[in-house]
Formats: C-alpha cells, structure tokens, sequence
C-alpha cells in the first residue's frame, strides 16, 4: 500500500505534527511518500519523494488550490491512502479531496484495530472500528495518537509541482494572532481546571480557592471560556495553552479529546466529576466520583 | 436569498453508551436526544443573517432521521428558521457521511439555497465530513470551523479557528457552505410566543429514498467503549470520605502538599 502524506505548513514553518503521519504510516506499513505546500527551507528530513508546490506562490492555505495540488500528488505517485492531521488544516481539507476521488474518509484515528480504523465518537467516550470500501481512502489521523520518536533525518527527494492558475470562490486573506496571554499557565505546578459541570459563573472562586490553597494557577476547558465565566489566558486544550503541571485537577470537565490533548502531559490527574464514564477518567490517576460544588469546598477546608 | 441550516438530532452526552444489537452504533433505549449543539450555532447564525437582511431571506431547516428528529426541527423553527425539511429515514446511522451528504446536496440543488449553514461536526458520530461534502457536491465555497462571519455585499467574511488561538480569515463569494464551531454566538433559548408560532410553520417530509442516489464508502464494523488504560483509581462514596482519601493519596503520591 502506498501512502501520501500530507504536510503542514504554517507562517513560513513545517509544523512538527507532520511527522506523526511518518509514524501512522509505519503502523500500517505503507510506503511512503509526502506532498508540501510549503518551501524548500521547510522540508521535512526524510527518505521519501516530496511533491513541493510553492507556498509563496499558491497561498499556505486556499481550500480549492491545495485540493487540487494534493491531488496531483495522489496521481502522480498512484497513491492508495491519503493521511492528513485531524488539525483545522487536514479536516478542512481531507473531504475536499475525498469527494474528488470518491473515497472513503475515515476521521480523527486514534489507533489501528481488528476491522478497522479505531476512531472516537460520542464526546470520546465511545470507539468505532471503520473501515473505507473505495478504491482509494483519505485518512485524518488524531494529533498525538501516533507519536514520531527518535529524531527525524533523511534527504528527501523533491518533486515540483506546478498547477495551472484558476479562479476560486475562496480568498484566504490573512491570519489573527492569538489573544495575549496574561496568565503563563504552560509554568504552572499545580492547575486547578473548571468545566462546565461547575454549573455556573458564580461557583468559579469555589475552584479559585482550591487553586490556591494548592498554590496554583486556575485553569479552565473551553465550554466555560466561551461562556464567558473565565477568561480564554486560563484555557487548557488545543486551542488554548498546552500544559504539563506536576498536579492537574479537573473539576467537572468531561474531557473532550481538544482538552485532553492540552493537559495530558501532566504528572498526576485528579479529576472530579459526577459521571463515572466521563473520557477524562481515562487520563485521570484519580478518579473522584461526587458533585464538583459539594467536593472541592470541603477539599479546600482540608488543604487549609 | 435562500438559507439551508442542516442540523443532527443527537443524544445528550452525559449518556451512558452501549452497543446496539447490530454492534455497530449506540442502543438508542432510554437515552434522550437533543439538538447536536455545533448545529445550534448554525441555527443561531442564519437566523442573525435574516434579522440582519430585513428578514427577506427565507431559512429552511433540514434533519435527517426518523421521526423523533421533528423535535429538533421543532427547535430551530422556534429559534426563528421559517420552514422545515424532514428526510424521513429511519436508520440514518447505516449511512456513511458521503450518503448523508448526497441527500442534502441533493435537496439543496432541487430548492436553489444560497447559503448553507451546519455545524462543524455531530458529537456523536464526529466526522466533521458532511458540510464540506455537501459543498463539494454543489460545487459551493466552503469554509470550516467558523468562530467568527459577517456578511456584506455578497461576500462572507470568515473567521476559521485554527490550533493555540489563532484565527485564519478568508473571504467567500456566494453561493457558500460554512460549518459552525463553538464560540461562533450564543444560540438564543425558544420563547414561548415563538414556540407557539413555530407550531403553525410548515414541515415538509421526503422519504430518504427519493433523495439518497449513492452507494457507501466507508463502513462500521465495530462500536464500543474505550479500553480504560488502567492504573487510575476510582473513588466513590461519602464526600467526607473521598476528601480523606484523597488528601492522603496527594500526600503520598505527589510533591506538592508541603
């Protein structure tokens, strides 16, 4: 079988996830070759051929030009699987690619099982094992799930790609930076994390006290940013700080897989929820069963 | 202008899960559904664009499933969408997203949508596939994750989510697909002169089979829970108890009670 992987490119720079697709391919033991749009600064060090379209000259991301470069690729080296990250650039762009080819996509992979690709469904808490019943298949595969160890080295050989100009209803204009972060939470020692099965905004100085009575920072999942109960500076998970404290507690977060993939690296995970089958339970060293605003209080009196 | 919103009924999440008899997807006995919650940004979002246009546009709600998914419909009709669609199909789970994306697509083209809104991915299945399919199909612009739109002379301005808070802005000419993320809006709760006035709003119902043209690409094989990776203790009973518990295993386990 021979796979085509897809790099990504971001602000001038290979993104080190890139190589976690080096590390997939090997599981399922494809030959591998690589597409990049991207520059010749930014290749990634391996053996195999890389199909390279130059960003400067096609945009690091226009939907419909990278659909089609992509797809060059995929003819040019006959490939049977294409694999991207599961990240906002291989999500968008996988089905794109998989409607042009008629393929079946297989989603956010975390592991390669008997029947299947092992995805993840219902808020993680649940398995599927899929499998694509096309010729070909496009395959996302979950950041993290399949790490690349060692250091990456090799030369590749690099094969141009150039693709006529078209229009295209889709104009990228430009990126946002992320918002200042007034809390470093990435130095922490202890984070005390609130989800949203602390109820509401007026129970978030419940975990603030907790926090510091552990001498920590608080911390907080995406749901109870967006809700505006915490600011986005103390958000842990994919979109807001990735973090690796020596205690990680949290406190009514389900642990949805963009969570979990932000605190994972924590030494020791407490976690307190009322729902025994919640997927941060899977993470967590300890798993407290009890209402968030009935534990943490009497948690707090004990620590003092 | 004509505005699609597709939307999945889904069940709540605090669920507890277990294979059905086929082993291929959740026994649906006892569990409670609701509106997929990305989808309810999509609902959100249409509904502002129409009070943003004079209310010239008309939104058209569309579910797929069976008949327990006129309660979603229901839903966005009361958030302020003016007419639903219902593709009657009773195991819509048998699907890959590639057939759920032809029978919207090919709804879409029979009716002349302009713009089609949906959520970024469903929570239970998680594919985050159908919208940029159904585009595809139509031939539409496309962008995904969206926490940020406007719309002006038209053009969407979209604000994509992309990985540690950054945000990739692109701009998409009509006709369009965008998929909704979290953090887009905050969905508006049904108020009761709504939900009233919803009840009187037409609900079309299609049988599946007039709409589904395609075979499957990709099939289950398998549904079930993760395996624990074991080592995590439990702790369950008594709070007074669990505080003791606890405290005893951070002071031996960790190095931060000093």
């Amino acid at each position: 079988m021979k796979a085509l992987l897809v790099c990504e490119y971001r602000e001038g720079k290979l993104l080190d996830t890139t190589y976690e697709l080096l590390a997939f391919a090997d599981r399922i033991g494809a030959e591998k070759a690589m597409v990049l749009i991207g520059s010749d600064s930014a290749l990634p060090a391996c053996n195999s051929t890389v199909y390279l379209a130059e960003a400067a000259k096609y945009g690091e991301y226009n939907p419909d030009v990278h659909k089609k470069i992509v797809l060059d690729a995929v003819q040019r080296e006959n490939a049977d699987c294409i694999v991207f990250v599961h990240s906002s650039y291989g999500w968008d762009l996988a089905p794109r690619v998989a409607a042009a080819l008629r393929a079946g996509q297989v989603s956010e992979i975390v592991g390669v099982v008997d029947g299947g690709y092992e995805v993840g469904c219902c808020n993680a808490k649940m398995r599927r094992a899929v499998t694509p019943t096309s010729g070909k298949a496009v395959l996302t595969v979950q950041a993290g799930a399949f790490s690349f160890t060692g250091t990456p080295q090799g030369t590749p050989k690099v094969e141009r790609i150039d693709i006529p100009d078209g229009a295209t209803p889709v104009e990228f204009v430009g990126y946002e930076p992320a918002e200042k972060k007034d809390v470093d939470l990435t130095r922490a020692e202890v984070i005390v994390s609130a989800g949203r099965g602390v109820g509401k905004k007026d129970n978030i100085p419940v975990i603030q006290a907790l926090a510091k009575a552990l001498g920590g920072e608080l911390g907080a999942s995406r749901p109870v940013v967006d809700a505006g109960w915490v600011d986005h500076s103390h958000q842990v998970g994919t979109t807001g700080q990735s973090v690796s404290p020596k205690l990680y507690v949290a406190c009514g977060i389900s642990g949805a897989i963009q969570h979990l993939a932000g605190m994972k690296k924590s030494d020791f995970v407490v976690a307190i929820n009322k729902d025994k089958d919640a997927p941060i339970g899977e993470v967590a060293d300890v798993l407290v069963v009890a209402d968030v605003m009935q534990f943490v209080p009497a948690l707090t009196a004990k620590l003092q | 202008m004509k505005i699609l919103v597709c939307v999945k009924q889904v069940p709540d999440m605090e669920s507890r899960f277990k294979p059905d008899g086929s082993g291929t997807w959740f026994e649906e006995t006892d569990l409670a559904f609701r509106m997929n919650e990305y989808d309810e940004y999509a609902v959100e979002q249409a509904v502002q664009l129409k009070e943003q246009l004079g209310n010239e546009p008309e939104v058209t709600v569309l579910s797929i499933g069976p008949d327990r998914v006129n309660e979603a419909i229901k839903k966005a009709l009361a958030m302020g969408c003016d007419k639903g669609a219902h593709i009657q199909d009773p195991a819509p789970q048998g699907k890959d997203p590639w057939q759920i994306a032809s029978i919207i697509a090919q709804y879409a083209r029979t009716e002349g949508f302009d713009l089609v809104f949906t959520g970024m991915q469903s929570q239970d299945r998680g594919s985050a596939q159908v919208g940029v399919l159904v585009a595809e199909l139509l031939g539409f612009a496309c962008a995904t994750t969206l926490v940020g739109f406007a719309f002006a002379d038209g053009v969407v301005t979209a604000k994509r989510e992309l990985e540690g808070g950054i945000k990739g802005v692109a701009k998409l000419r009509l006709p369009a697909v965008v998929t909704c993320q979290l953090g887009l809006n905050i969905p508006r709760y049904p108020t009761l002169p709504n939900i009233m006035k919803a009840k009187k709003k037409e609900i079309l119902a299609i049988p599946v089979a007039d709409l589904l043209k395609e075979e499957a690409v990709a099939a289950t094989a398998r549904f079930y829970p993760p395996a624990r990776k074991g080592g995590g203790i439990v702790l369950e009973g008594d709070v007074g108890n669990l505080v003791e518990q606890l405290y005893g295993i951070l002071k031996e386990k960790t190095t931060v009670l000093r």
